[in-house]
């Protein structure tokens, strides 16, 4: 129809007034615009084509069935997939994406819990405290996360003992260069319905929450429902592990003669790029958190006490949930980069999707368009996955217009 | 009672003047901050006293007779070398050892002037920029400087031309690089940062969906992988045979990914200027060019500078990340230098050293950022 428009005025107007056309031009300029663009492709992938044939690389991804060889630095990634350098390339990929998914939540949760009481902290009225955090947050944030991650590795290897000097913490857990060692634990049959408990407890917890909040907001009565989350979430799966037996066993770490025997090994690589990357981003979550309070009306904190409320309950229900409609977005958006520094990981040899896929596995087969779009196609998911989360977030949390 | 007797005042109790009163209302003023306070105060207890016997009060400080600026200064008798150096505190003749690479990584040292120069004409463009802040042309001045600035150091650092002999790139190292690829990086990405951000704001179809793709993917995926892309497959884009520098590899890199953080950033700036200022530019005639150059861009750019400046620091924390494709930056130094079979385990004055560096250059920008804040929100509210 537009199209139409134009070509009709088109027919009546002179070159010099077609020429100087807005829609005429906006018209020619996307047109070019696309031929430049589809040109530039069309020319590097035709290079691409001729370079790939010229130096013999294969193209496809039949690579992924192939024989790995190779050794992967033993963690979650390898126990989860079983993986033995007899395993295929696509074995790696998913070694390499359990270890980057693992490195991302336990950064995520420590972060969080670190940021939040940085935040916090660099609001206190003792000097001292909002001083110490402030200073925190003013070395952290400004040394390389990259440095970082030398850095704690760095001190981890040198300062903690040799194997057979591990440090031991009551015969359950051991610290020594080589990690840290849990005890591992082991599944039996029917811990799944205890799992299934945990869901559930939850799941009626949610239930319970919500009809005492409408209770009190119909009748003002108010009810005390700690306790009985508590015994939801926790005393439910309890019964039925006792009525199972209990059908979890932990395998402790042994010291042998030169090394530990058995266990869950954290290796130290794990250790130093999650606590790297937790410190770094916790400083940037402490000034989101920091500038959401600061953002509350101080008007706010007033009409809470002038109505009465205390300290707590001021804090609880009128200041956290307007400072949290600030602070959160900024947060997420720092797990999304904490997610993507994972990637430096590379850098110190912990086996995550950069390090063991787009690193080790690049080099033995070469097919770097292939290994490093499908790397990138990771991380653009879980970028898409963490924006859909933010826009979700943000939509429950915008103030309802009047 | 006596009324013109006057009563001598007295003094306020001793708990209310002070430092006692400063105790006691910013360190103990309820019982949770006091146990808080002694609590900090243990923290520090633990950190500072070990680390300062580290750095100074028991490290190693024999570096032999030192000449700076003409005067020989005598430390002790011989350096020290790793041996005689001590383990359980800094070993700082390694730095001293190594100080060159740190700074200049394999340049020639015959050829040493040229980075020194290189290091003198940053800090003189950093003091024009400061002293040039109320002049009337300061505009032409810091745009000269900003053109000026690149061909200059690059005719300086790299040579050729028929004026200085070449010195290969994969020379080129330590504070020297870091630098190089931290002011490369910001002059060659801003321009195209602010055609994409405006790119993404245009009423063309297809240009605002081309740069929205391109900034969108450009900040969904981790910078190695871009680097990566850049080290492994680029040279595959281009016709076969073209010999392809890995520095500049590197450089098309972060000038594309930071591009992208650019944009956004003066996108936002875009975003703050009032719809009015479009149409009253639209309605005295103007072009597209000049509406954009004469009329948005100055008070867009205006707005986004500190945020132009919060986005150039992570770029220059960026920059440590290609030591992973190979190059050798004042980081990866600490890596090679440790290596060294004469200095064997001595990575952590390295890293301590070069902690500093960044800290010092990284805490200078920020503040330089918070600074300019403040001052164009002032200017705002007037």
């Amino acid at each position: 129809m537009k199209q139409q428009n134009i070509l009709s005025q088109v027919k009546n107007l002179t070159f010099r007034e077609i020429l100087y056309n807005n829609e005429v031009r906006a018209f020619f300029f996307q047109v070019a615009t696309f031929l430049l663009i589809f040109g530039l492709f069309y020319t590097i992938i035709g290079n691409l084509f001729d370079n790939i044939e010229a130096r013999g690389i294969h193209t496809g991804f039949s690579f992924l069935k192939n024989r790995a060889g190779f050794d992967i630095l033993p963690f979650l990634g390898n126990y989860l997939q079983d993986y033995t350098p007899e395993s295929s390339n696509l074995t790696v990929f998913y070694v390499g994406l359990i270890n980057t998914l693992i490195v991302a939540f336990v950064g995520i949760i420590v972060t969080t819990f670190l940021g939040l009481f940085i935040g916090i902290a660099r609001l206190s009225n003792n000097y001292l405290i909002a001083k110490l955090a402030g200073g925190y947050i003013e070395l952290f944030r400004n040394i390389p996360v990259l440095l970082q991650i030398f850095f704690w590795y760095n001190i981890f290897i040198n300062i903690f003992p040799h194997p057979k000097k591990s440090l031991s913490f009551f015969d359950v857990v051991f610290l020594n260069q080589r990690g840290l060692y849990l005890p591992k634990p082991i599944l039996e049959n029917g811990f799944l319905l205890v799992i299934i408990a945990f869901v559930v407890g939850i799941i009626l917890t949610v239930f319970m929450k919500r009809y005492f909040n409408k209770k009190h907001d119909e009748t003002g009565v108010h009810t005390r429902t700690l306790g009985y989350s508590t015994l939801l979430i926790l005393g439910l799966p309890a019964v039925f592990f006792l009525l199972l037996g209990s059908p979890l066993h932990f395998d402790f770490a042994v010291l042998g003669k030169f090394n530990l025997k058995g266990g869950m090994q954290v290796v130290p690589e794990f250790i130093a790029l999650t606590f790297a990357l937790s410190v770094y981003t916790a400083t940037y979550i402490a000034e989101a958190i920091r500038s959401g309070i600061e953002a509350v009306d101080k008007g706010q904190k007033e009409a809470a006490a002038a109505i009465g409320l205390t300290q707590t309950q001021s804090l609880k229900l009128i200041v956290l949930p307007q400072a949290l409609r600030v602070a959160i977005p900024p947060t997420i958006n720092q797990y999304l980069n904490l997610t993507k520094n994972s990637s430096l990981a590379t850098a110190i040899g912990y086996p995550e999707l950069m390090s063991a896929f787009g690193g080790t596995v690049l080099n033995q087969v070469g097919q770097a368009v292939e290994i490093l779009g499908m790397a990138m196609l990771v991380y653009l998911v879980i970028s898409l996955c963490i924006s859909f989360l933010l826009n979700v977030v943000n939509k429950r949390m915008a103030i309802p217009e009047r | 009672m006596a009324v013109n007797e006057l009563q001598s005042t007295r003094k306020p109790p001793i708990s209310q003047i002070g430092a006692i009163l400063w105790l006691r209302t910013n360190l103990f003023s309820s019982w949770t901050n006091g146990l808080l306070t002694l609590a900090s105060l243990y923290l520090l207890y633990i950190a500072i006293p070990p680390l300062l016997d580290w750095m100074f009060l028991s490290a190693n400080f024999n570096f032999g007779t030192v000449n700076i600026l003409g005067f020989d200064i005598k430390f002790s008798e011989v350096m020290a070398n790793n041996d005689n150096c001590g383990r359980e505190a800094a070993c700082w003749p390694f730095i001293y050892e190594k100080f060159y690479m740190f700074t200049y990584g394999f340049y020639p040292r015959e050829e040493v002037w040229r980075p020194d120069v290189f290091y003198g004409l940053t800090a003189l463009l950093i003091v024009i920029v400061r002293l040039v802040r109320n002049y009337k042309y300061k505009n032409r001045v810091i745009l000269t400087m900003i053109v000026a600035y690149p061909i200059v150091s690059y005719v300086l650092i790299a040579g050729g031309f028929g004026l200085l002999p070449v010195v290969q790139t994969h020379l080129w190292g330590g504070l020297l690089l870091t630098l190089i690829i931290a002011s490369v990086g910001i002059v060659v990405s801003f321009p195209i940062g602010v055609v994409l951000a405006l790119g993404r704001q245009s009423d063309l179809r297809v240009i605002k969906l081309f740069s929205t793709i391109f900034i969108e993917f450009i900040r969904a995926v981790p910078l190695i992988t871009i680097l990566f892309m850049a080290s492994f497959v680029l040279p595959l884009f281009l016709e076969s045979g073209t010999n392809f520098d890995k520095l500049l590899r590197a450089l098309i890199a972060i000038a594309l990914f930071q591009a992208a953080y650019f944009a956004e950033v003066v996108r936002g700036g875009l975003q703050a200027i009032p719809k009015g200022q479009y149409e009253a530019a639209d309605a005295i005639g103007l072009s597209y060019f000049k509406k954009n150059a004469l009329i948005i861009l100055p008070q867009a750019l205006k707005i986004s500078i500190p945020n132009i400046v919060g986005s150039s620091i992570s770029l220059f924390k960026d920059t440590t990340l290609v030591l992973i494709i190979g190059l050798l930056d004042m980081l990866a130094m600490v890596n090679m230098t440790s290596q060294d079979i004469h200095w064997l385990g001595r990575e952590t004055e390295g890293y301590v050293t070069v902690t500093i560096v960044f800290w010092v250059i990284l805490y200078s920008m920020s503040r330089y950022s918070r600074k300019l804040e403040i001052r164009f929100n002032t200017e705002n509210e007037n």
